[in-house]
């Protein structure tokens, strides 16, 4: 699993960070950090944070289960 | 093209894409999103499959992000052939061939420059290459900056305060190292968001305990008879010792590979009409060379049809998007490249985010809460309209903003607005430096009306 956030597009509203808080933390009072690459023990936890984001700033691949891109594809 | 020419091209064509980052990246989905069926080969320079930079300042040196696992997710399969760690070293325009490093050539039908820009290494080579120096660029850059942040420094010296040299000077702090900024110009940030905002990233900073020195400049960086950097020797004649020296001086765009290529491509960029197609040296445009990402300069509208060079995240998704649509579509379904310039950045706590074109505002209001309060927005007018806004923890009001630059709303801001203190709203001059003077931080290269354009010349070579 691997995801990006577009930055331009968050607004802080740290639906993620609740959703997620393994993935995703707000640092400061409305930027946010995550984690491009987090276990896929995570999934479903990053699977409902990418929903739940108002703004749609959450980019993620592999959250179907599939195996990982061994390399470029 | 005729009809059929574009059917075919998107059919059975041949694209090349020279860059395997953000921009190529996209732009590869884009071609297949479209519908695009024929041969895809993505060249890139770094062995690495493509991945995000801007986490690379921020959650890598805090540990919060492995500096080799910021790949970026895949929008869809791409079924692309990838040349990896081979840079391209040539192009011939009349044969439609791309060189490469080894020895190969590539043949294209149509092709899209991304080749984006590498970190402005350190002037004197010796010095360069002493142990403890670090550029900032590549996640091989992070991870050596990364370990020795780990093991402790006793203490780091950024040469440069523009954003990403902030970044790391707040990373830094963040981890208890340390830190002295040194920046030739009086404030940080100024290149892209002017002095008097520069003032307060300088305040910022200083509250957070770096040793920030301003109108300085870095004379030489001192090593020990064992190769390792130990000291850092200022104009002022002062001496800082620091065994990390991050070197932080903004940087140059990926264009040496297409010297003599016959394309207008330069120090300032590859220049590009607003559908993303290259213009060769004589300004006339091309049919079948494009350019999306930071290595672009095009013009946009919104702003009196200069020609920006943006070295935004966004940008390089926004063009690399309409760059693969415009290559295989017909003339008429050609779209222009409109994106809105923004950008953020985050330090020392605080979100830093803008909108619009700060450095070609000459005068700056704060609109909303105030400097001191660290949590405000400044809108930038430039001949009586609004053409910018920045933002310190204050992100939401910046889609209001954006409409306001989309409408040529007139500045100063007339409108009666929320969140604002009592005082004097007037605006103020924003304090840009002179556009011709070299900044080490404008993610933004203005020109067109820049005085400093008539000081570049192509020279084609001679086929």
């Amino acid at each position: 699993m691997r995801l990006v956030v577009d930055l331009n597009k968050c607004q802080g509203y740290a639906q993620c960070a609740f959703l997620a808080p393994d993935v995703f933390a707000m640092h400061g009072e409305e930027s946010l950090v995550y984690d491009p690459r987090p276990d896929p023990g995570q999934r479903e936890r990053l699977a409902r944070a990418v929903a739940a984001c108002p703004v749609q700033a959450i980019t993620a691949d592999g959250l179907d289960g599939s195996p990982e891109a061994a390399g470029a594809r | 093209m005729p009809v059929d020419g574009v059917e075919r091209l998107r059919r059975e064509g041949r694209i090349v894409i020279v860059g395997a980052s953000l921009a190529g990246l996209r732009a590869a989905e884009t071609l297949r999103a479209e519908g695009f069926t024929g041969e895809l080969t993505l060249i890139g320079d770094e062995p690495y499959e493509p991945y995000d930079r801007p986490p690379l300042s921020k959650a890598v040196l805090l540990g919060k992000a492995g500096p080799h696992r910021t790949e970026l997710p895949r929008r869809r399969e791409l079924d692309a052939t990838w040349r990896l760690g081979v840079a391209a070293t040539g192009l011939d325009l009349r044969a439609k061939r791309v060189r490469l490093a080894d020895g190969d050539e590539v043949q294209y039908d149509r092709l899209l420059i991304a080749t984006g820009v590498r970190a402005r290494p350190w002037p004197k080579e010796p010095e360069a290459r002493l142990d403890g120096v670090f550029l900032l660029r590549t996640r091989d850059d992070a991870a050596g900056l990364y370990g020795r942040l780990k093991a402790g420094p006793r203490r780091v010296f950024v040469i440069g305060a523009g954003f990403a040299g902030c970044e790391v000077a707040s990373a830094c702090r963040e981890r208890g190292v340390p830190v002295t900024v040194a920046e030739r110009a009086g404030a940080p940030l100024v290149g892209a968001l002017g002095g008097v905002i520069g003032s307060v990233a300088a305040d910022l900073m200083r509250e957070h305990g770096v040793d920030l020195r301003t109108r300085v400049t870095v004379t030489a960086l001192e090593g020990d008879p064992a190769g390792r950097v130990r000291a850092v020797h200022l104009s002022d004649e002062s001496v800082v010792e620091a065994d990390v020296v991050v070197v932080s001086l903004g940087s140059q765009r990926n264009t040496d590979w297409l010297a003599g290529s016959g394309l207008g491509a330069g120090p300032r960029g590859i220049a590009c009409d607003a559908g993303c197609r290259a213009f060769d040296f004589r300004g006339i445009v091309t049919d079948d060379v494009f350019v999306a990402g930071d290595v672009a300069r095009s013009p946009h509208a919104l702003f009196e049809y200069q020609f920006l060079s943006l070295e935004h995240w966004g940008n390089a998704v926004a063009q690399a998007e309409t760059a693969a649509h415009n290559m295989i579509c017909g003339a008429t379904d050609r779209r222009p490249h409109l994106w809105m310039p923004a950008f953020w950045s985050s330090q020392f706590g605080v979100n830093i985010k803008s909108v619009g074109v700060p450095p070609m505002g000459e005068e700056l209001m704060i609109t909303q809460g105030s400097t001191a309060e660290r949590r405000f927005v400044g809108v930038y007018g430039h001949k009586g309209r609004v053409v910018a806004a920045v933002s310190f923890d204050n992100t939401r009001w910046l889609e209001f903003y954006q409409r306001q630059i989309e409408r040529g709303a007139p500045f100063p801001v007339e409108h009666p607005t929320l969140d604002r203190r009592p005082g004097d709203r007037r605006p103020v001059p924003a304090d840009f430096p002179d556009p011709s003077l070299p900044t080490h931080a404008a993610m933004v290269t203005l020109s067109g009306y820049s005085p400093a354009d008539t000081r570049l010349v192509f020279h084609p070579a001679r086929h």
